[in-house]
């Protein structure tokens, strides 16, 4: 009989679920991502504020009584560091964003349908890539406004952009698994935060790593953050590129291996 | 086919609270059960873990034939999922939500866009359609969070409270659904605290309290299971209610009680119908116009009250005012 496919109805025929349909379930729930910004452009404004103002304050607090450095010299060395340390502020969005969905219910339904267990969180994860480069891009516009100069050229700038993201899209699994541990979105800001301070601010992204005393030196040298800000600096304002861009991705794929099979294991798991 | 769902000893405890203490359940295909029980009895557990969310720490269940764990692949296939909360998204429009469930189905974009809006006019949405979720009144809400569950075409749906909190004439439109759905062939899971629910919609009740099944059975059955029918009698005149009681006491043995809340009415339990020839005999003889007069089954409440040793609506409150949140 040939009516017994038609019989099936709407049903999905089941199908391992393979990389493709897992990577077309994300397109789709990304999908989902951008228009909950274009709805609540609010989403943003942490994001795009959040830069302004540490630029602002780190440049015009510190810049002038930095030794051997005026103000305009401080803004080319801070900038591509805070790059770093906001894409790094702007992916807890990740985690905070995955545990409102799960406090809403939404996630009972995903996890109730016959899609890849990952999409939900690389869904997620994808359409935060868009928070990112607004962030980016308001940043830069920033500080191209108070004086800051690409001393490379265009193709290396955007290379720089190209492993910040990368970098992002790791440490995001990080906030996802912590999103999906903790009780509320408040939570996982509060974690963030202690995660985020010595990282960002215990590194070379405001002052040179030669004024500091050896103990904390030793954290910076190893903080993956250092690495990235090198890499920064190299891409922005000239200077070795090769070996921070190796530490600092081989740090991304070291977080990602590490911390997105535990976040998609995690994921069927909520109660 | 003949069970749509089947749970054997099922159990789930988080930490040192047991909230499912083996539950045994069948659904027959085509079929509506009733999961009646108050708050924090282990409804939604229970519901939770044959719709693939929570894994059993003891016994099975297999729905649409397969296994809850082992193919928990293919029981999402085949079944749809209202849970207490409104699984929309509220930054969504409401096409937009099921467009995006359409296509997480892997249905073309355009038979998609065609589904939700279908589904949008079924369920009187379609004006809504193009407004985000979060205008939505309760009863909005949970319609479209019906929808959703029915873009797969389910062959196997639970609704988990889907009438809680609704106003009565959204909870009508609920249970019209649900009883459209069931003249499709869909098999239904429904858990409910309200009595009346369970008693319109559901082909077979069970009756689950602290994490068990207590009784099982169709209305009629659990009824009469808890025995006794009651002989309602309302005399025209209240004048003559003592007369009435005095007649009712001869034929019976047991002298009726006015209602608490109704003392124009004399209600008394008889073990048959024997006593109603009688009792109308003997009304007529002494012509006192009656306006109501009828011998009736229990109701549910009263069979819930006898069965768990307290009635819905006191443990209801009681839980509503311990927890803040949400039971999940």
């Amino acid at each position: 009989m040939t009516t017994t496919a038609a019989a099936v109805g709407g049903s999905t025929p089941v199908r391992r679920i393979g990389p493709l349909r897992s990577a077309r379930h994300a397109r789709t729930l990304a999908w989902r991502a951008l228009v909950r910004i274009r709805r609540n452009p609010e989403q943003l404004l942490d994001v795009t504020l959040q830069p302004i103002i540490f630029t602002t304050l780190f440049v015009f607090l510190f810049g002038g009584a930095l030794a051997g450095m005026n103000r305009h010299q401080y803004l080319q060395y801070v900038l591509p560091g805070i790059m770093v340390q906001t894409i790094i502020f702007a992916s807890v969005g990740t985690g905070i964003g995955l545990n409102t969905d799960i406090a809403k219910g939404i996630f009972d339904r995903f996890r109730s349908m016959p899609i890849a267990r990952s999409a939900p969180l690389s869904g997620a994860i994808l359409g935060d890539m868009f928070r990112y480069v607004a962030s980016f891009a308001v940043l830069f516009a920033y500080g191209s406004l108070l004086g800051f100069r690409v001393q490379t050229n265009v193709g290396l700038a955007l290379a720089g952009v190209a492993v910040l993201i990368a970098f992002a899209f790791s440490l995001c699994w990080i906030w996802a698994l912590l999103g999906l541990h903790v009780s509320s979105p408040q939570s996982v800001q509060g974690f963030g935060f202690i995660i985020m301070f010595p990282l960002t601010f215990g590194s070379n992204v405001f002052v040179t790593t030669g004024t500091l005393p050896g103990w904390l030196q030793a954290w910076v040298t190893v903080n993956p953050v250092t690495a990235l800000t090198n890499a920064m600096r190299g891409f922005y304002l000239g200077g070795p590129i090769a070996t921070p861009v190796w530490h600092a991705l081989a740090w991304a794929a070291g977080i990602a291996v590490v911390f997105a099979p535990l976040a998609v294991r995690r994921y069927p798991r909520i109660a | 086919m003949t069970y749509a769902i089947q749970a054997e000893g099922l159990v789930k405890r988080f930490g040192k609270t047991t909230a499912v203490d083996g539950v045994d359940l069948t659904v027959q295909s085509g079929t509506v059960l009733g999961l009646l029980g108050p708050n924090g009895a282990g409804k939604t557990t229970v519901v939770r873990m044959l719709a693939t969310l929570l894994r059993p720490d003891a016994g099975h269940a297999a729905v649409g034939g397969f296994d809850v764990v082992k193919d928990a692949d293919r029981v999402r296939t085949m079944i749809g999922l209202t849970g207490q909360y409104a699984a929309v998204d509220e930054d969504l429009t409401g096409f937009e939500n099921l467009l995006m469930i359409g296509r997480l189905l892997e249905i073309p974009t355009k038979a998609a866009k065609q589904r939700a809006r279908d589904l949008l006019d079924h369920f009187e949405l379609s004006e809504a359609g193009n407004r985000s979720t979060k205008t939505y009144s309760g009863g909005m809400r949970r319609r479209l969070d019906l929808a959703a569950s029915l873009v797969a075409t389910p062959k196997i749906l639970f609704l988990d409270e889907p009438t809680t909190g609704l106003d009565p004439r959204s909870r009508g439109d609920v249970w019209a659904m649900v009883r459209e759905l069931v003249r499709e062939g869909t098999t239904i899971l429904l858990t409910t605290q309200y009595l009346d629910e369970a008693d319109r919609l559901a082909n077979e009740i069970a009756v689950i309290d602290h994490g068990r099944v207590i009784a099982s059975g169709t209305a009629a059955e659990l009824k009469a299971k808890v025995g006794g029918q009651t002989l309602d009698v309302r005399p025209t005149d209240p004048a003559d209610l003592d007369r009435v009681a005095g007649i009712i006491t001869a034929a019976v043995g047991t002298a009726p009680s006015r209602g608490v809340e109704d003392p124009g009415l004399l209600s008394v339990a008889v073990d048959d119908a024997q006593s109603l020839p009688t009792v109308v005999g003997r009304l007529q003889a002494d012509r006192i116009p009656i306006t109501e007069l009828a011998l009736r089954l229990a109701s549910l409440d009263g069979v819930f009250l006898a069965l768990t040793g307290h009635t819905a609506a006191d443990e209801t409150t009681e839980a509503l005012a311990a927890t803040t949140g949400g039971n999940r």
